[in-house]
């Protein structure tokens, strides 16, 4: 059972099928003026069109790229000015927080927003700390550690309403919200939007960025004319293709998807809590459908996550160090979360395909690791008195 | 590599003795989960492979105990990420399950502060000790126990020996070049009977010989000697790092007339028995004889004035039941066990020897044996 589905789920079957048939053609580079070379063109083309579709952007918006990472990275770093002042939140994700470093180290100035407990910012706390050279604001449109769903329209129709003296960019990272969270830029005046496909079901390695027109990035790979010179090198045609395939679905069943996961999460959140009582909700409860952080105090989350590997069920603490072992959310230490309750989190995530039975099974495994664990610190407790 | 494969390879290399370490304890139930600590040396990746040949659902975890990065002077220490691959290696060869656990807050507060604090106060620490007691066999024995796993077994030179109705023994390893009993005297118990030792019954290069026939990707690593975060570094400068100058007492060097003999930059820089750092010149080899942190006097003299009629210790634990009358007792790892008397107290003993003895420095661990069995042991506080 997979409960670490924010990570990234599996390959969807139309996705991969999608991929592998392009493999299997005689695939050529799309920039190529010959034949082959055309129909890979046509193949880019007709994915940038179903992401465009996904998010409401006009295709020439959509800049693929490697991935989520490579697209905050992007965003941030093509963005941001020298001697300008950036606004962000310090429970954004990894690729946002080093490339925010990278800016400051290049002098920009940086703020980071400490969102409420639950993880929330609000248009006002943003706009209290916009400047008259407030270049980029970027914040996630949704958290993949605690679920929380940003008021992203309300913080950008704020920001583009501030009078700077230069136009202020919005990035928003929707690595996580998309395919969940309703994303339309025809309305939303968000100036950039990262995606990421491996999140939606395509392959691993391929992301993009959404660039409104009236935007001038600094690219940060150089090197050919791709991408309308905003992203030099060759593109991934099958994972481009793949991408295609999973964000055309992720657009058609986002609403009803949004709704079953919602039901499954609740299922799964009752049954912890006559399970596995004591257990503390992170995050707001009207965040990511599919995604709930919890803390079983009396436990280690990293242990509780290797016990649940070894009952088959899949689960995470947040991203892995160097090393390999599970760390403690970042996000949660920023909330001011206690460092006990910050190392007995557990982020159980899921994909369309876990049932609502998945959720009571899933639970009861939980609650047995749950027990073992507080049994074993119980006798450590007793055993050191 | 499935267990069958292995126990025949073992077999085969390393004849009954490896029969023998095949072999698990009558209480552990056939097909046991037991979780195996994986350093990435040869000797825990050996043990995990005999657990594995004797049939226990195993599953290796490595603790993340320090720094991955390469220090700024090249060397990696322990817990470099070479460490965890070579563990991760050694695992997937063997088909095991593994895992990283990040202890490294345990680890800073129950072994290198109070390494560090010890050597602030005059004294010689023991966190091989520390890391035992507090790090492998609890904090990571938490890990073990959330998996549901029966028993943690370790790549330690020790034994466990089990009589009916006698409960369970801790013994020096058969190869005593290698012997650690020394560094697990606090195992109570409770402790040994969820513990394994898989090569404590085999000599070193067996144990190599071992690797190599189950071609375990470790085989022909570096044994590992220094103490394990301070690799590389003098004790005195990995104190000074973990401390700030104002922590640091310095003082004179004295002889035990009082005369004072020179100065030094801080009683950290020195422990009982040691030679160098406190000025030549004198006629016969002089060495330090004693500490005083409160006021920074570090006493010298010659040989003789390093024997002691016997010691205090404190915080003792007693493998089994607390032992009175003669013994064996060792003051630092790889020493000779002595002949002694040990009288013990509620929550302390005092050890007198049957002639003035040196090598007790206070701070270390003090072990007491009957021959091979680990009696107890505790914490040298003070010399008579």
């Amino acid at each position: 059972m997979n409960l670490d589905h924010n990570a990234g789920g599996r390959v969807r079957p139309e996705a991969a099928a999608a991929a592998i048939a392009w493999l299997q053609s005689d695939a050529a580079n799309p920039s190529s003026v010959h034949r082959a070379g055309r129909r890979a063109r046509a193949a880019v083309e007709e994915a940038r069109d179903a992401v465009a579709a996904l998010v409401g952007a006009q295709p020439a918006e959509v800049v693929f790229t490697s991935g989520g990472t490579e697209a905050n990275n992007l965003a941030v770093l093509g963005a941001a000015r020298a001697g300008a002042h950036v606004v962000s939140s310090a429970i954004e994700h990894a690729s946002v927080l080093r490339a925010l470093d990278a800016a400051r180290t290049a002098g920009s100035e940086v703020t980071l927003l400490v969102p409420a407990h639950d993880g929330r910012i609000t248009a006002d706390q943003v706009e209290a700390a916009l400047r008259d050279d407030t270049r980029l604001v970027s914040l996630g449109w949704a958290n993949g550690e605690i679920g929380t769903v940003q008021p992203l329209g309300d913080i950008a129709r704020r920001v583009r309403a501030y009078a700077a003296a230069a136009p202020i960019l919005v990035h928003a990272d929707a690595v996580q919200a998309a395919g969940l969270c309703a994303i339309d830029l025809a309305r939303e005046p968000v100036d950039l939007l990262s995606l990421s496909g491996h999140k939606l079901g395509a392959l691993t390695g391929v992301g993009a960025l959404v660039v409104r027109d009236t935007v001038a990035l600094a690219p940060r790979m150089l090197g050919g004319a791709h991408e309308r010179e905003r992203r030099a090198g060759t593109e991934n045609v099958p994972g481009i293709v793949s991408f295609g395939v999973a964000a055309r679905l992720a657009g058609s069943e986002r609403a009803a998807w949004a709704r079953a996961a919602r039901l499954v999460r609740e299922r799964l959140w009752a049954a912890l809590e006559r399970a596995a009582a004591p257990v503390v909700r992170h995050g707001a409860n009207d965040g990511l459908p599919n995604t709930l952080a919890v803390s079983f105090p009396g436990t280690r989350g990293d242990a509780l996550v290797i016990a649940l590997d070894l009952q088959g069920v899949a689960a995470s603490t947040g991203p892995a160090c160097a090393a390999g072992a599970a760390e403690p959310s970042h996000v949660l230490r920023a909330l001011g979360c206690d460092d006990a309750t910050a190392a007995a989190a557990v982020r159980l995530s899921f994909g369309s395909d876990f049932t609502l039975d998945d959720a009571e099974r899933a639970a009861a495994v939980i609650a047995a690791c749950v027990g073992a664990a507080r049994t074993a610190r119980a006798a450590r407790v007793g055993h050191a008195a | 590599m499935r267990p069958e494969e292995i126990a025949a390879r073992v077999r085969a290399v390393a004849g009954q003795a490896g029969a023998d370490a095949l072999a698990l304890p009558g209480h552990l139930a056939p097909g046991a989960r037991v979780v195996a600590a994986m350093s990435g040396g040869v000797d825990s990746a050996v043990a995990t492979a005999l657990l594995r040949g004797a049939g226990c659902e195993v599953i290796g975890v490595s603790m993340r105990l320090g720094s991955a990065a390469r220090r700024a002077d090249g060397h990696t220490g322990c817990c470099s990420l070479d460490d965890f691959d070579d563990a991760r290696r050694s695992a997937a060869r063997l088909d095991v399950a593994h895992y990283v656990v990040d202890l490294r807050d345990v680890f800073q507060s129950k072994v290198i502060d109070p390494f560090t604090q010890t050597y602030l106060a005059g004294r010689t620490p023991n966190p091989c000790t520390l890391c035992n007691r507090d790090v492998k066999f609890d904090a990571l024995w938490e890990y073990a126990a959330t998996m549901q796993a029966a028993a943690l077994g370790t790549g330690h030179y020790a034994r466990i020996l089990h009589e009916t109705g006698q409960g369970y023994a801790l013994h020096a390893a058969r190869d005593p070049d290698k012997d650690q009993s020394y560094f697990l005297f606090t195992l109570g118990q409770v402790e040994l009977a969820r513990s394994l030792f898989p090569v404590g019954g085999l000599a070193k290069p067996v144990v190599r010989a071992i690797a190599d026939a189950l071609e375990l990707p470790v085989a022909n690593k570096p044994e590992s000697q220094d103490i394990c975060f301070v690799a590389g570094r003098s004790y005195a400068d990995f104190v000074e790092q973990q401390s700030s100058a104002q922590q640091h007492r310095p003082g004179r060097i004295v002889d035990r007339s009082g005369e004072v003999l020179g100065t030094h930059d801080g009683v950290h820089r020195f422990t009982v028995g040691q030679r160098r750092g406190i000025g030549g010149g004198a006629a016969e080899p002089r060495y330090v004889t004693a500490i005083d942190a409160r006021s920074g006097d570090v006493t010298v003299g010659g040989r003789a004035e390093l024997a002691v009629a016997g010691f205090v210790v404190r915080d003792v634990r007693w493998t089994c039941a607390p032992h009175h009358g003669p013994a064996q007792v060792r003051l630092r790892h790889r020493h000779a066990p002595v002949a002694c008397e040990v009288l013990a107290f509620a929550g302390g003993a005092e050890v007198r020897f049957a002639a003035p003895t040196g090598g007790v420095t206070p701070g270390q661990a003090a072990v007491w044996y009957d021959g091979d069995r680990v009696l107890g042991g505790g914490w040298i506080e003070e010399r008579l």
